[in-house]
């Protein structure tokens, strides 16, 4: 890591200087608008190698997959293989327009398509779109189009959304852009959604439910055909939130086991980087009765062409255009390099590799939930009197590893939520676990080195509650 | 495969420590009868399999590295310096998650923080976010922002020339509420304001590349007590007055064309920008400030309490993932060319369009529309627009987008766009193949 202080771009800034030079003009000057010339635009000013130097250092004091174990929960931070990067980068892709003429973009078409198919296919799924930015945005698709669809059954009054106390906060936030209520269903002492509860839930109000399998414990939803086909009784459809997918390609396609909807994040199971926030992808896939609804456009073939189209009652559009498309490459090139076989061999891997860090960790870590896990688990990080999961997660960094989630998801106090990918080996799995233990230890013995770290990076901990107190949100130079 | 690193040894005393005898055993929850599915996929490919199929596909499209380019409408073909994607694309950037962890996330945050103090400058605001999905939807939950500040004003005032996919984003965002939308014509200050209004909405420029003055509009806006929200372009606003100067309570832009290849129309990057005063209102992430025990400076995600993950189904918005990539593109873009390159490219748009618009005006039978504009501009045709368009494709020239694609009525509209890309020889090109493909 790079500790030394790194100045502000303002701050490098010196009057005249350009970082890159410029052609210069080979048509007449035209007059601007008089009344709206603007005088300045105080942007910093610098040479190219201040550039190149600032933004190097920057990204030195970033934890990065490539640099570090990144055990983030719920978040897949596996490796992003390099050929996704080189696929992604053929000039054919970023110097095609979007409005270009579908027989000028034959070939993004196709890729769109191919993509579609194979993502149909490993969910199950009748049909899909792309045009998703991200997770969320999935969500908001999928719970428009069950809002469509119960109108186009005569059941528009169904407006009430159930939701698990384990799911993700965008997925109650989805519901309320779609105009659905929300209602809270707890979960059951076995970590799983409680029948009870949920039986309870389904009035003639209920649109449907969102399911996150496996849940953000890490579990398997053992009851999931049982709580589609009781939803479905009941008048609601059933959502999917993908996230967790990477515990199941290959192994389970919840399209033919009774979810109508769903989102994958191809930026968490397939492999595209997560670019310090994004760009994601959101692919949203239906089963038949659902699929006319689906936003778009999407891709299509006839007769031999590729072309891209609206779907017969689609929710309409959810961006301009046709979804992150260089994102899209990424994933079509990694779901090519997998094939079938790749793709259980991914889930088989991230579950035996969250089983051993869980079996490894369970008798110093508590565990709520005890059962084996799929791709991720929660353990607590409540290991000494006065020592929090806050506490745990800065010590990691002075040993080298990204913290996992923490404090998600809320139903499990201290939780500290252990994602470690099928990308990563038994000796940093086991490094990992030293590390653990060792604080643990530490815990008990010299509490002060987990109150006071991290201490190997740019800076300690920071005073977020100042910060949001009275926020400095831009360079006031 | 060479993304799984554990030996069939290593698996085996894995098991053993988990105290299983098989791998599928871990799967015992999953209903047997839909356990392990055989999936209908073709077989996998080796990485140089893969990119040949990838790179023989990509080279079926045609596009600005093999035609002359003079269509914009919403996606530009801008210079991207050689040193925003080598920068950009750093392991360090590209594979680190949203900086929850900022002690070791202080790259990205200090990078975003950045982004956010050059894009309030350029648009003349006191707070920008970290970035939204693309120019549509920044501008649809800038709407939805306005409208929330009091659902009893339930209109939203729209300009009928916006981008029609603007126009269609905003609709399905609003589609579950009972909020009307009402597109008025001409300048945004002639809009019809009244105290229903959550917001009257104007292009900076419209999509037509038409460009209106903010000032009156704003007043007028603020005088019926509805907010102000303008979509700009960015890089115009390193020449003219920003909206924010003018009186714009939001700024939304894409910002595509800062640093960011066209790519099919995504990842774009959407910008926001607000006023002091909405500050705790905006969606999206904001990184702020902080000091740690020590008082040295570092960067953290700000006001959370606006989020989703802290606010469930009272958050502002859904948005969680963004395009922080793309921001960082156009982050290291705006710092490499400062004030001085970004003036001078938006110097070279707007003369070279200018001396494109007028060669065309004189051409029998063309007619630019616009009274003022910057890289983009409306031209009436002599014969539809797709037929020129068509004609000269087989010139390798693409002039522009033919608005018949979104409206059948407007047969006879061609929306060019020149930027610093296109030589004078190849404008001069363009202008005497427009000629003979009417002839
Ligand atoms: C379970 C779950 N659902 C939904 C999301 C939202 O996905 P995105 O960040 O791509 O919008 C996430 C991502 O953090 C998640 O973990």
């Amino acid at each position: 890591m790079n500790l030394s202080p790194e100045p502000l771009v303002f701050e490098l800034s010196r009057p005249g200087l350009v970082g890159c030079s410029l052609p210069v003009s080979d048509v007449p000057a035209a007059q601007l608008p008089k009344d709206l010339v603007r005088s300045s635009i105080d942007l910093p000013e610098l040479d190219e190698l201040t550039v190149v130097r600032h933004f190097t250092r920057l990204s030195q004091k970033n934890y990065s997959i490539d640099t570090h174990f990144y055990p983030l929960g719920s978040c897949t931070m596996k490796y992003n293989p390099k050929a996704n990067e080189a696929a992604a980068a053929e000039s054919g892709w970023k110097n095609i327009h979007p409005l270009a003429g579908h027989s000028e973009a034959q070939g993004a078409i196709e890729l769109i398509y191919r993509l579609q198919e194979n993502l149909a296919e490993i969910g199950g799924f009748s049909s899909v779109s792309l045009q998703p930015a991200a997770g969320a945005h999935g969500e908001l698709a999928g719970v428009l189009m069950i809002r469509d669809c119960l109108k186009a059954r005569g059941q528009g009054q169904r407006t009430k959304m159930l939701i698990p106390d384990s799911a993700h906060g965008t997925n109650p936030a989805s519901c309320t852009m779609a105009g659905f209520t929300t209602q809270t269903i707890p979960s059951g002492k076995d970590g799983n959604i409680d029948l009870k509860a949920l039986e309870a839930a389904l009035d003639d109000s209920v649109a449907g439910i969102m399911i996150t399998n496996p849940n953000t414990l890490g579990l398997f939803e053992r009851n999931i055909t049982k709580i589609a086909a009781m939803v479905h009784e009941a008048g609601g459809l059933v959502y999917g939130d993908g996230a967790n997918m990477n515990a199941l390609t290959g192994v389970f396609q919840p399209g033919k086991s009774g979810i109508d909807v769903m989102h994958f994040n191809l930026h968490k199971t397939f492999s595209t980087p997560h670019g310090g926030g994004g760009p994601g992808a959101g692919m949203v896939a239906a089963v038949k009765e659902l699929a006319p609804f689906l936003p778009g456009p999407i891709a299509r073939k006839r007769s031999g062409k590729y072309e891209l189209a609206m779907p017969e009652k689609s929710i309409g559009r959810l961006k301009a255009f046709y979804g992150n498309f260089g994102v899209l490459v990424r994933a079509y090139c990694y779901v090519r390099m997998q094939g079938a076989e790749g793709l259980r061999r991914i889930a088989e891997n991230s579950v035996l590799n969250a089983n051993y860090l869980r079996a490894r960790l369970e008798k110093t870590y508590k565990l709520k939930y005890t059962r084996p896990c799929m791709h991720e688990f929660v353990a607590m990080g409540d290991v000494a009197p006065g020592i929090r999961t806050l506490d745990i997660a800065k010590r990691l960094i002075d040993y080298g590893f990204h913290p996992p989630t923490i404090y998600f998801p809320l139903i499990v106090p201290e939780a500290l939520m252990i994602e470690p990918t099928e990308t990563e080996s038994k000796k940093t799995l086991d490094d990992f676990v030293e590390a653990m233990l060792s604080i643990a230890a530490e815990a008990k013995t010299t509490p002060e080195l987990l109150h006071n770290a991290p201490t190997t990076t740019p800076v300690g901990r920071l005073d977020e509650v100042a910060a949001a107190r009275s926020p400095v949100l831009c360079f006031r130079g | 495969m060479p993304f799984i690193p554990n030996a069939e040894s290593d698996r085996m005393a894995m098991l053993e420590a988990i105290g299983k005898k098989s791998i599928e055993a871990l799967f015992a929850d999953v209903p047997a009868r839909k356990r392990f599915p055989k999936l209908k996929l073709p077989p996998a490919l080796s990485e140089q399999e893969v990119l040949r199929e990838i790179g023989a596909m990509a080279a079926k499209n045609r596009g600005a590295d093999k035609v002359s380019w003079f269509l914009g409408a919403g996606i530009y073909n801008h210079f991207i310096p050689a040193l925003v994607p080598a920068l950009a694309s750093r392991g360090e950037f590209l594979t680190a998650y949203t900086p929850y962890q900022p002690e070791v996330s202080q790259g990205t945050l200090q990078a975003i923080f950045e982004y956010q103090s050059m894009a309030a400058r350029l648009f003349g605001v006191s707070v920008v976010n970290a970035s939204h999905y693309d120019g549509a939807t920044a501008l649809a939950e800038a709407a939805l922002m306005a409208w929330k500040l009091d659902e009893g004003r339930n209109k939203i005032l729209l300009p009928e020339d916006l981008h029609p996919e603007y126009k269609a984003v905003l609709k399905t965002y609003f589609s579950s509420f009972k909020v009307e939308i009402v597109e008025y014509s001409g300048a945004p200050e002639n809009a019809a304001l009244d105290s229903g209004c959550a917001c009257l909405i104007a292009g900076y420029p419209c999509f037509s590349g038409e460009l209106y003055g903010l000032k009156a509009a704003a007043q007028r806006a603020h005088e019926a007590g509805a907010l102000f929200i303008v979509h700009a372009d960015p890089l115009m606003c390193a020449i003219l007055e920003s909206p924010g100067a003018q009186g714009a309570d939001i700024v939304v832009a894409e910002g595509q064309s800062l640093g960011n290849a066209m790519n099919f129309g995504g990842p774009g990057l959407g910008m926001m920008g607000a006023t002091e005063k909405l500050m705790r209102r905006m969606p999206g992430r904001i990184v702020g400030e902080a000091k740690d025990h020590d008082g040295r400076r570092g960067f953290v995600l700000t006001l959370t309490a606006r989020e989703q993950h802290i606010r469930r189904e009272k958050a502002v918005s859904n948005i969680c993932s963004n395009q922080g990539l793309v921001m960082l593109q156009s982050c290291i873009y705006m710092a490499a060319l400062g004030a001085g390159g970004m003036k001078q490219v938006a110097s070279l748009c707007y003369d070279k369009a200018h001396y494109a618009a007028s060669l065309i005006n004189s051409l029998k039978g063309f007619k630019v529309k616009n009274r003022s504009f910057f890289k983009e501009f409306l031209v009436s045709t002599p014969i539809p627009a797709q037929v020129i368009v068509d004609r000269l494709a087989k010139r390798k020239i693409m002039p522009g987008l033919a608005l018949s694609r979104y409206d059948s009525k407007k047969e006879k509209e061609l929306l060019i766009c020149v930027t610093e890309m296109n030589s004078k020889t190849e404008i001069d090109r363009l202008v005497a193949a427009l000629k003979e493909a009417v002839l």
